[in-house]
């Protein structure tokens, strides 16, 4: 990492006697290692190579817990995919992945670090929630839409939270979008634990059950749900408005030089302003459709983390709209196929390890490609 | 030779690719002096400190110290050889107390035990009273001011041993009393046998500290001599050179209305000077002005403040019959001031974009480009194609991300995209910085283009030479004011480097 020549040997010839040590440095060939000036970006094979390695390096840790890893790993998927049932299941965990993915990729692309779906979700999901015990008696077409707008604008406003002292007072967004997760996810906690909780529940921590007017339409027998198109909506119009609108321009513009942007006129304060409020909507909309459209009701522990995992998500697609598609399915086959290892007798955590070992090596992989061997011998020259 | 310098650099040769820095420089320091080198920003004294102290390798020569030939090949070689630099911009820890940057890096036993840093700190106090550099050496950095700051620094060097003392531009960042004290911490150290080089542009600084002065331009040593045998005039002449490249051939205009009215402009920089101090200019229709100076004269702000990026306290600019009220880039871009910045890969051009997304940044939202908040996608791509052809940019194609283009095709693509905004002004900000001669040719073609169609342009440049060339007048600015203005008839290289120093001669026509 470092750009100093490596070794001591160095130093000391200077050191010692410079001019009698100089010519036995000459013509030996050392390599290090530095940042490459040039290089930015990373190219597009290293999403894949890092989920092979992660699967190489968790086969080890399968293997010490006395199990065959590629029986796991087939077990693993064919749960996922193998099935229609295990199939449906992964697309339905995809949902809020994908929504939520696509919301923090937003964000990331004008490097604003949103780290806060996880509450955002929270938010939208109490939101929708909300229209369910106040205005119980809705038809669907009324209700539904009025969740739907609900949970966007509690999630938009979860992000505006960070947004505002961002912009106007310089507060790290890591930091308070992260703890308002907690605020969040408390909030949660207290409608179902108090006063929305489900009083014929026999004391289970969630709301009664939402009617057919408040549930998102379901395809045929499986669990699938209305969400799936929610979201592969928000990615096209995403997708169209960054490539043929203004404002999609100057999104671009700022993602890739903040101080071009600036140069052009772009207001940059009100873009990210305008950018927490979709990346929290979107959120919010995934925690809409979870409710509405898997647990049928709001309750402790809806969330099993979909806004971390959204993180990964969305980098492991390189923030790209299309991608993350794919990686959302991906990291829902890992969810499922995680449910299914529990049969032969592996925690489901194995999916966790997974998870986190793509992202390490996604992370290490675009940090070590920017780094470059350079020869030094008498004279510096590339490798 | 009777004395062994401290340091001497023979036939020094640096190059950066095709660029060539340093041109076989020779440099060498006595011990017990105040060593000053002077010349112009990019004149390569830097580049020459920075071998000496081991940020940089030299391409070929030899470094001598203490009369033994080295290789500094680091930082830690050069402070084991005795040389400590202190940079421009400080390398100091902000959370960090000042003695704890001090001992920075220090090799000490793994437990230091809890009286470690009290002992390290008397020592270090010992220093800085010997050497007359005091601050307070328990305080975190973020506390001190700029001057504490820079003696902490000076006082690193030497607790690391350091015989030869560089500092770099020490004085730029320092209130005319800062100055006097550091100048009396110099005397103390060349007292004590030590060498200290100081690198500056302004001369009555080095008249002021230094006993013998090396002067640098473009790359080469033109000079050494003692102070006691020059004088300020002849250093300023040595500095900026006699040597005169033909102004280019301007076809007669008659002086337009004026476009820009700057009147009375005050700006604040940093730490609360002012950038610019209440400063008034005027540039016509049809005409070339030329802004030179020193680098950190308020040129910066001066650019900023009319491309609308920096808010002005004081003073009126009006532009084009138009008043200004406060700082905005559209309102300017909409007025038809064109920028070319500084730094184009910094500020000007988006590097991971193609030509056609950063051709469009300045004209996305017209009628021509856009409509109803949608771009015109087909037509933006053919019209950047013309644009492409027209400026002749060689590009592999229009969606190559521009970073891979050279130097001067991305400054042609950048010029395609202010011209075509078809400005009232164009603020032009060190335009052929880093490119090759034809690259430049290139660039001033189209300055004098802009000219002929009876647009006007605010060349900012720190290479005389080029404003010489292109200027119909010439503005000196120091001090965030204009202290001089020449006609191109009288331009005289000369008189205007007095007035870049700061050194406004006798007959006093200034604006």
């Amino acid at each position: 990492m470092s750009d100093k020549p490596a070794g001591s040997a160095i130093a000391a010839n200077t050191a010692a006697a410079p001019a009698a040590a100089e010519p036995a440095n000459e013509g030996r060939l050392r390599l290090r290692i530095e940042f490459d000036p040039q290089r930015q970006g990373s190219p597009w094979w290293i999403p894949i190579v890092s989920v092979v390695l992660a699967l190489a390096v968790c086969a080890v840790f399968i293997a010490a817990s006395g199990m065959n890893p590629l029986a796991v790993y087939r077990k693993m998927f064919m749960g996922a995919f193998g099935t229609e049932f295990g199939f449906t299941e992964t697309l339905v965990k995809t949902i809020p992945l994908l929504l939520c993915g696509l919301g923090v990729a937003i964000a990331y692309r004008i490097s604003v670090w949103n780290i806060g779906a996880e509450g955002q979700f929270a938010a939208g999901a109490i939101a929708a929630t909300a229209v369910t015990i106040y205005f119980p008696g809705l038809p669907a077409y009324a209700a539904i839409p009025l969740m739907i707008a609900f949970s966007l604008a509690a999630g938009g406003l979860w992000g505006l939270l960070t947004a505002i002292p961002r912009t106007y007072f310089r507060v790290n967004e890591l930091i308070s979008s992260l703890m308002l997760n907690y605020v969040a996810l408390l909030a949660l906690d207290y409608f179902v634990f108090g006063p929305w909780k489900d009083p014929k529940g026999m004391n289970f921590p969630g709301t009664p059950m939402f009617t057919e007017a408040q549930s998102l339409p379901v395809l045929g027998a499986t669990r699938l749900h209305l969400g799936l198109v929610f979201g592969l909506a928000a990615v096209l119009l995403y997708a169209l408005l960054i490539r043929y609108t203004r404002w999609g321009y100057e999104l671009k513009l700022i993602g890739a030089n903040p101080d071009a942007a600036k140069n052009a006129g772009i207001p940059l304060n009100r873009h990210i302003l305008i950018v927490m409020l979709l990346s929290g909507g979107l959120a919010g909309l995934a925690g809409m459709s979870e409710v509405s459209g898997v647990a049928h009701r709001l309750m402790y522990g809806i969330s099993p983390g979909y806004g971390y995992t959204a993180i990964i998500v969305a980098w492991l697609a390189k923030l790209n709209p299309f991608g993350i598609i794919l990686s959302s399915f991906l990291f829902g086959g890992l969810i499922v196929g995680g449910y299914s290892v529990q049969t032969i007798g592996l925690p489901s955590s194995v999916s966790l390890m997974l998870q986190g070992a793509i992202l390490f090596f996604l992370i290490a992989g675009d940090t070590l490609f920017k780094l470059r061997l350079r020869r030094s011998g008498g004279k510096g020259r590339e490798a | 030779m009777t004395v062994t310098m401290s340091v001497e650099m023979r036939q020094i040769v640096k190059r950066f690719g095709t660029v060539t820095a340093n041109d076989h420089v020779d440099f060498g320091a006595l011990p017990g002096e105040i060593h000053a080198l002077l010349g112009e920003n990019g004149a390569g004294k830097s580049t020459m400190m920075c071998m000496l102290s081991g940020v940089y390798r030299p391409t070929s020569g030899d470094i001598l110290i203490g009369g033994e030939k080295v290789r500094i090949r680091s930082p830690k070689d050069a402070m084991k050889l005795g040389v400590g630099m202190v940079f421009q911009n400080f390398r100091l820890v902000q959370t960090l107390s000042a003695a704890e940057n001090i001992v920075l890096g220090e090799r000490s036993s793994f437990w230091r035990g809890p009286k470690w840093i009290k002992r390290k700190q008397e020592e270090i106090e010992a220093i800085s009273r010997k050497f007359g550099l005091s601050f307070p050496v328990d305080r975190p950095i973020w506390q001190l001011s700029v001057g504490e700051q820079q003696r902490v620094e000076i006082v690193k060097t030497l607790y690391r041993g350091a015989n030869l003392i560089i500092l770099d531009e020490p004085t730029s960042v320092l209130t005319p009393g800062e100055v006097d004290r550091l100048f009396e911490t110099l005397a103390s150290m060349k007292a004590e046998g030590k060498s200290v080089i100081l690198t500056t542009h302004k001369l009555k600084e080095v008249m002021a500290a230094s006993d013998r002065i090396s002067v640098m331009r473009k790359g080469r040593m033109i000079a050494v001599m003692d102070k006691k045998e020059t004088n300020e005039r002849e250093l300023a002449r040595l500095m900026v050179g006699k040597d005169f490249a033909a102004p280019r051939p301007l076809a007669d205009r008659p002086k337009g209305k004026p476009v820009l009215i700057m009147d009375r402009v005050e700006v604040l920089g940093g730490h609360g000077r002012k950038a610019l101090d209440g400063i008034s200019l005027q540039v016509h229709e049809g005409e070339i002005v030329g802004v030179a100076g020193v680098a950190g004269n308020g040129q910066k702000e001066l650019a900023e403040v009319l491309a609308g990026l920096t808010e002005w306290r004081k003073g009126t600019i009006q532009f084009g019959g138009q008043t200004f009220k406060r700082a905005s880039v559209r309102a300017a871009i909409e007025a038809g001031i064109a920028h070319v910045p500084e730094n184009r890969m910094k500020s000007g051009l988006a590097g991971s974009l193609g030509a056609v997304d950063n051709l469009l940044s300045k004209s996305y939202r017209t009628p021509d480009r856009s409509r109803l908040g949608f771009l015109l996608h087909g037509r933006n791509r053919s019209w950047s194609q013309s644009l492409i052809e027209r400026f002749d940019v060689k590009t592999p194609g229009i969606d190559t991300p521009v970073r891979q283009l050279s130097g001067g095709n991305q400054q042609k693509l950048l010029f395609a995209r202010e011209i075509e905004m078809n400005p009232k002004l164009m603020l032009a900000v060190h335009p052929t910085q880093g490119l090759d001669v034809g690259a430049a040719e290139g660039v001033h073609r189209l300055l004098t283009d802009l000219r002929e169609a009876g647009r006007s342009v605010l060349l900012i440049s720190e290479d005389l030479e080029e404003i010489m060339q292109l200027s119909d007048r010439i503005l000196v600015i120091y001090n965030g004011a204009i202290a001089g203005e020449f006609s191109r008839a009288e331009a005289d290289r000369e008189r205007i480097g007095m007035y870049m120093a700061g050194l406004r001669d006798a007959e006093g026509d200034a604006g």
